[in-house]
């Protein structure tokens, strides 16, 4: 069974964004694997595990031909990567990813299920699994927390807001995962010291067969009109606890009559 | 100036719409001259009543059988959108909303603008605002392409206020193919037990994090603590990506927005991508032993303290009140 995992290279969400002067993320130095996609690795490489064999296979989308995150995943036990670079992908929207990694997971070939986190940690749009999954014509199984393969068949747990659904579908499928529905491995040494030598496949847009039009700004067909600080929210009264400060608690609900 | 025809994409659970589905219709009488709303469900004349009461002159309707809503919205839409040309579709940034909005952008070719929490209009432009970096910054994007527009407005950005109207027109729609896509098969539907209030519509919201310590900690600290007050329980990312508690339980930039009356961060050190969920609240009170942590910046009453030594108390003193 060959899993394609789609996986985003992002600035470290613990340090803070900036915009550069078209008014993007800025993404210059190191970029890490955006946590969120780490769950989706972890998935693909326990369910090529229990079939007993296969590829998992990651495609990823990123300037200046940036690989740290991939290494990540690829230490992780992932075993090649497909990397989108171009400078014509900045600016890219939601739409634009999709048409870039649906021509990526098309070029890994024998594919038989596509893993996407639910939403990347810095767009976080939520909108891209069934893109890429309307671009391939397969179907889209969403917001999954738990996965199994059997019988040519997927099927999920959809998370809902009252509990969760049981989806299945035929594959080729593509399947977003929810975060905490697996736990990732930690790479090993040996898992780092392999990932140097794992295949990376570096392609232009060109390369996948998409005009420059279909991504970047031209693309995306929207334009950021104004950029402001949003009012910022006072601090009010901060205590130490002395053992008693549950009081001023109970006190604050009482005043807004919520006891 | 209007736009001449809005449409919003409704959504119900158990034949009421959603909170977020009458926002919507109540921002689309505000910026349309046409309103009306396409529903994929079982249960469509159900849902009729409430959404002509909030402003949907007609309701678009097609039954989705056992497959998933999204799916079958999105083709349902696509195949309307030929024939009604609306300038602008509204999307909850809900499970099923992005599901259609996904869809229904590839087979338009229309990007899509999301977690909008305001709308714009401007002779032809449509502009949608949103919050990033942790809400810090407000940014305006109007789109560039083709009509219609598709956006999707996250939950609690607009009030919603009913308009007086009747019940909407129900319109049947079919003779559209989702194709591989409606494969997509909902087997079994597991309903959780849930007390008290959904999250998004609670005045009192007691969120985890980390500080927590560990998942059995969740249930007497948390959960009580939201009982007793008779609101409901949500989680940092943290603890979610722990797998402590499930994504519904997320507040933040991924996962929801809540603006309760009184928000309690318990144990939440207060990650940009935690505040921009939660600094809409009324009234924010926070417990974390870290005095530096980023949550006291914006909390109406913080406690530097241990939530296990301060928790215990409250919920014991809310005990002996009742």
């Amino acid at each position: 069974m060959n899993v394609v995992v789609c996986v985003k290279q992002i600035p470290d969400p613990a340090t803070p964004g900036s915009l550069d002067s078209d008014n993007t993320l800025k993404r210059e130095g190191k970029l890490i694997l955006d946590e969120s996609d780490s769950f989706g690795v972890e998935m693909a490489l326990q369910l090529v595990d229990k079939a007993g064999g296969g590829e998992v296979t990651l495609v990823s989308m990123a300037p200046n031909n940036e690989v740290s995150g991939l290494r990540t995943a690829l230490a992780m036990g992932a075993h090649k990567a497909i990397l989108v670079s171009d400078d014509a992908l900045a600016g890219t929207d939601a739409l634009g990813t999709a048409k870039v990694l649906a021509k990526a997971v098309e070029r890994a070939g024998d594919v038989d299920l596509v893993i996407a986190a639910t939403e990347s940690t810095d767009g976080y749009t939520g909108t891209v699994p069934p893109q890429i999954a309307e671009r391939l014509g397969w179907p889209s199984l969403t917001y999954a927390r738990k996965v199994e393969i059997g019988d040519g068949k997927v099927t999920i747990e959809r998370q809902t807001e009252a509990g969760y659904d049981v989806v299945d579908a035929s594959l080729p499928a593509v399947v977003s995962v929810t975060a905490g529905v697996v736990e990732p491995r930690y790479p090993s040494f040996k898992g780092i010291m392999a990932a140097k030598n794992k295949p990376v496949d570096q392609v232009t847009v060109g390369d996948l067969g998409l005009s420059p039009d279909d991504v970047g700004w031209k693309g995306a067909r929207q334009e950021i009109t104004k950029v402001e600080p949003a009012p910022a929210r006072q601090a009010g009264e901060k205590i130490e606890d002395d053992g008693e400060s549950f009081q001023r608690i109970v006190q604050y609900l009482e005043n807004l009559k919520i006891i | 100036m209007a736009l001449s025809k809005v449409w919003v994409y409704a959504e119900a659970e158990g034949g009421t719409p959603l909170s977020a589905t009458l926002e919507l219709l109540t921002k689309a009488r505000e910026i349309g001259d046409t309103v009306e709303a396409v529903f994929v469900g079982a249960d469509a004349d159900a849902v009729a009543a409430k959404l002509g009461e909030y402003g949907a002159a007609k309701v678009y309707a097609a039954d989705p059988g056992q497959t998933l809503t999204g799916v079958v919205a999105a083709a349902a839409i696509a195949k309307l959108v030929e024939e009604h040309q609306p300038d602008l579709i509204l999307f909850a940034q809900s499970y099923d909303g992005r599901d259609a909005i996904a869809r229904l952008s590839v087979k338009l070719d229309r990007p899509v603008l999301t977690n909008g929490m305001s709308v714009g209009v401007e002779g032809d432009n449509v502009t949608v605002g949103t919050a990033i970096f942790g809400g810090n910054l407000l940014v305006d994007t109007t789109f560039r392409s083709e009509k219609p527009y598709l956006a999707a407005i996250r939950p609690k950005s607009f009030a919603a206020e009913p308009g007086g109207a009747g019940a909407a027109e129900v319109v049947k729609v079919e003779g559209f193919d989702a194709g591989r896509a409606a494969e997509a098969t909902v087997r079994d539907r597991h309903v959780e037990e849930r007390e008290g209030p959904k999250l998004e519509d609670a005045t009192v919201v007691v969120s985890g994090g980390r500080g927590i310590g560990a998942p059995e900690n969740y249930e007497p600290l948390v959960e009580e603590l939201a009982k007793l007050l008779k609101g409901a329980s949500g989680a940092s990312r943290a603890i979610v990506d722990a797998g402590w508690v499930p994504y519904a339980k997320q507040v933040g930039q991924t996962g929801k927005t809540v603006k309760p009356r009184v928000y309690i961060a318990l144990g939440i050190s207060g990650a940009t991508q935690h505040m921009v969920g939660m600094k809409g609240s009324d009234n924010i009170i926070a417990v974390n032993k870290d005095g530096e942590a980023p949550i006291f910046s914006i909390a109406d009453l913080g406690i530097v303290g241990d939530v296990h030594k301060v928790v215990p108390k409250i919920i014991e003193a809310l005990k002996a009140r009742s």
